[in-house]
């Protein structure tokens, strides 16, 4: 169930590193299932978090897609008591009064009564009115976050739902800015973020990507070939709805990307996923360009290869050296004696003898790797 | 706006279910889709609740006249205060809004805002939106009995109770002087 990224934003920061990050990108087509993956995500982190298994003592929600009410039911359905969620949850509830507007009018109609105090905040939910003040937001989450109690080093993490949301009050340098400063706050573990890819141009998703160390695509299961919600499309709209893919690319600190894929649905009222049967061959297919040429090697060339004899290798089997001087296939050379270099022969079966001629000695590297090999040393860690 | 349900058993109503808080209703030249904005006016009216009407392509006497052959006296709920109406014929645009109570209706004309440039503000009230509701024609042409189709989608929220319920609704529409008539495809005698 999207374990691998949550165990990223669960075990968090190295000394010396920045925040790990996550971007899930959704579009038109399955958001329902994109904000599924995202609050999956969040009620993961928040289970890890009140278990004491995360790094993080807390895990801060920069809500503007949702009500708060949201998550925090979302969480208590999966298992979350209220006592959990009081230790290890606060939302930055950006939705319900963005622009302060709510605030104003209620301040109008009860202009003699200066005593009421309109930004209570119930249990751990936290009224944000200035969704156009960037600043402002870094510090407001900074300081929620700083607010958990518990043991050791005051980590938390940071989900922000979303960003395409934010982008309509601020600007994208301003928000990358602040997805930057919170990455490389010290007390920041974790951080995670949703953008609707297809709301904004292409290079905008690009930009927040860069910023991030783990990229999870939410597809359509189906892809309408149609483009649009045509009337015909109906069955094919209603399955992208309750059904999509869950493609994720994890960089690792060695630099090397991983591919994982799963099938991600809709079951009642909740999300569930389902782990397709390991698809690095697939990978390995896809990474191959498409072009007219054959980039392939059939078994037959495969077995030439192998038997290719290099110039200077040492075949190491007690036999005369055959130089192979690319004219003949060796076997006829072997058989036609005047194209043998006895000389030379003769000098790499007596290296030692003492004259000062040049030697090379060649030792085989072991086989080439293939280009998309799925061996990982670090498989050897997870648990 | 439970009382989009109660005000008809009928297949919208249906489709449409409750607790949806945006509806955005898509049309375009060819299967204009204000009924939808009447239909769903007069409901709320109806079952005694409130609305605020932006009206930007007509002016009042215009919807006056409309609801009162549907049966429902606009002038009479604003005069009593039960309908704000705000004319905006003057705005530069092509849409027209409800906002009642917490949920808001908005009709956008899809042709208008379906190229390039204006995408944005289509797939921004998609992307925000609980409900869709999409009047189209119907791709065999022009018919006496049928006027086109309407397509619901409910993409509903992770707290919503009908969770299991259908997401994806179509079916046909024929206009009449006081509202329309919804009605799966070939089920019209």
């Amino acid at each position: 169930m999207a374990e691998a990224v949550v165990r990223c934003l669960r075990d968090g920061r190295l000394d010396g590193e920045h925040a790990p990050a996550l971007a899930v990108e959704g579009s038109l087509q399955c958001c329902p299932l994109a904000a599924g993956a995202m609050l999956h995500i969040a009620a993961a982190l928040a289970s890890q978090v009140a278990a004491g298994k995360a790094q993080a003592r807390g895990l801060v929600v920069v809500a503007f897609d949702r009500s708060p009410q949201v998550y925090l039911e979302f969480m208590r359905r999966r298992g979350l008591d209220a006592n959990a969620l009081d230790r290890c949850v606060r939302i930055l509830d950006c939705y319900s009064d963005p622009l302060g507007w709510k605030q104003k009018s209620q301040n109008q109609q009860h202009q003699g009564n200066s005593a009421k105090h309109f930004s209570t905040n119930k249990e751990n939910i936290t009224v944000y009115r200035s969704v156009k003040d960037v600043t402002k937001l870094m510090s407001s989450t900074t300081e929620l976050g700083g607010g958990f109690e518990g043991e050791g080093k005051k980590y938390f993490s940071v989900a922000v739902d979303s960003i395409s949301s934010m982008l309509r009050h601020a600007s994208v340098p301003s928000i990358s800015g602040l997805l930057s400063n919170l990455r490389s706050h010290e007390q920041v573990s974790s951080i995670f973020w949703m953008i609707h890819s297809d709301l904004h141009e292409p290079k905008v998703p690009r930009a927040f990507e860069c910023l991030s160390t783990m990229v999870a695509c939410v597809e359509p299961a189906l892809v309408d070939p149609i483009c649009g919600e045509s009337p015909g499309n109906m069955s094919i709209l209603e399955l992208n709805y309750s059904k999509a893919k869950f493609i994720v690319r994890l960089k690792r600190r060695n630099g090397r990307v991983k591919h994982l894929y799963e099938d991600l649905y809709i079951e009642g009222n909740d999300i569930k996923f389902d782990s397709a049967p390991s698809v690095s061959i697939e990978v390995n297919q896809s990474l191959v360009p498409k072009v007219q040429f054959n980039l392939e090697l059939s078994e037959k060339e495969r077995s030439d290869r192998a038997n290719v004899v290099l110039p200077f290798e040492h075949q190491g089997n007690g036999e005369p050296i055959r130089i192979y001087d690319g004219r003949r296939s060796l076997p006829e050379a072997q058989r036609d004696l005047s194209l043998t270099a006895p000389a030379l022969v003769d000098e790499i079966k007596a290296p030692k003898s003492g004259t000062a001629k040049g030697e090379i000695h060649y030792f085989r590297d072991s086989d080439d790797e293939q280009p998309d090999s799925d061996e990982d040393p670090d498989d050897d860690l997870d648990i | 706006m439970e009382e989009y349900g109660g005000g008809g058993g009928d297949l919208l109503s249906e489709a449409m279910g409750s607790a949806a808080r945006v509806v955005v209703v898509e049309d375009c030249v060819e299967a204009p889709g204000a009924f939808v904005l009447h239909l769903l006016l007069k409901r709320a009216l109806a079952s005694g609740g409130a609305a605020a009407f932006l009206a930007l392509a007509q002016p009042f006497s215009y919807y006056d006249r409309v609801l009162r052959k549907m049966g429902c006296n606009l002038s009479l709920h604003r005069r009593n205060e039960r309908l704000h109406f705000f004319e905006l014929l003057g705005f530069p645009g092509k849409a027209s809004f409800y906002y009642r109570n917490c949920s808001l209706v908005v009709l956008i004309h899809e042709d208008i805002y379906a190229d390039e440039e204006n995408m944005g503000l289509l797939l921004h009230l998609r992307y925000i939106a609980d409900l869709v509701i999409k009047a189209a024609p119907l791709s065999t042409g022009l018919a006496a009995d049928v006027h086109g189709q309407l397509s619901v989608v409910n993409k509903g929220t992770f707290s919503e109770q009908r969770a299991k319920a259908q997401k994806v609704w179509n079916f046909h529409f024929k206009g009449k002087e006081n509202g329309a008539d919804f009605f799966y495809p070939g089920t019209r005698h």
